[in-house]
């Protein structure tokens, strides 16, 4: 019965991982391979660490395997952040295929805001002013 | 359960063979940092799928080392990047 239960989550986990190799290769711009990407880093550890924790059956490893879990789980949100804006920002992504900007007009109101007059070259997907 | 544990080992590699290519291949260097972070994460799979067929827990430190460093090179990377047009 362990075996079976193991077996699922272990095949579940790297099949995701598959899916996030598929993804990369096949999805069209920067900002869609991120969604695929993060599915191996949280929901495929997760499974993984399950079928870890079921197979060794005792409760001794479990904050352990929290802690691994809960540690990437703080940290690839913050990369996938700086990706994702790096990404904004050098417009390595394709307008043509989102269907809301809501950052667009944020930053063309903060480039107003902080510039005086406003400066239309900022305009499109390149954040105004410095800060990280 | 050897069987399970072959079969695993080839999905990852697959995945991780495709995650390859796109770090190869892709146009930017966004879009190699991300593939490398799969990769690392299917390394960090693998290290737990070496755990549960061998029955040990020798790994568990270097499944933390791996989501650091996949961390501290992402965000670096991403960090620096500029627009250069």
């Amino acid at each position: 019965m362990t075996d079976v239960v193991v077996s699922v989550l272990l095949i579940a986990g790297a099949l995701l991982s598959l899916a996030a190799g598929i993804g990369l290769v096949r999805f069209p711009d920067l900002l869609s391979r991120m969604h695929a990407a993060t599915k191996p880093q949280v929901l495929g550890l997760l499974l993984f660490l399950l079928a870890l924790a079921v197979e060794s059956g005792s409760w001794v490893l479990v904050p352990l395997l929290v802690l691994c879990w809960v540690f990437q789980l703080l940290t690839s949100p913050v990369s996938a952040h700086m990706v994702g804006r790096a990404g904004y920002r050098t417009r390595h992504l394709r307008r043509d295929l989102l269907t809301l900007d809501e950052l667009d007009d944020v930053v063309v109101r903060a480039a107003d805001d902080s510039d005086g007059p406003a400066r239309p070259d900022l305009g499109s997907g390149r954040g105004a002013g410095g800060g990280t | 359960m050897t069987a399970v544990a072959y079969v695993v080992g080839g999905i990852l590699a697959a995945g991780a063979v495709l995650a390859l290519y796109r770090a190869v291949q892709g146009p930017s260097i966004l879009d190699r940092v991300l593939a490398l972070d799969v990769v690392l994460a299917i390394i960090g799979a693998a290290l737990v799928l070496n755990m549960v067929v061998n029955r040990h827990l020798d790994n568990l430190i270097l499944l933390v080392a791996i989501s650091l460093i996949g961390f501290v090179g992402s965000v670096t990377v991403a960090r620096f990047v500029t627009d250069r047009k």
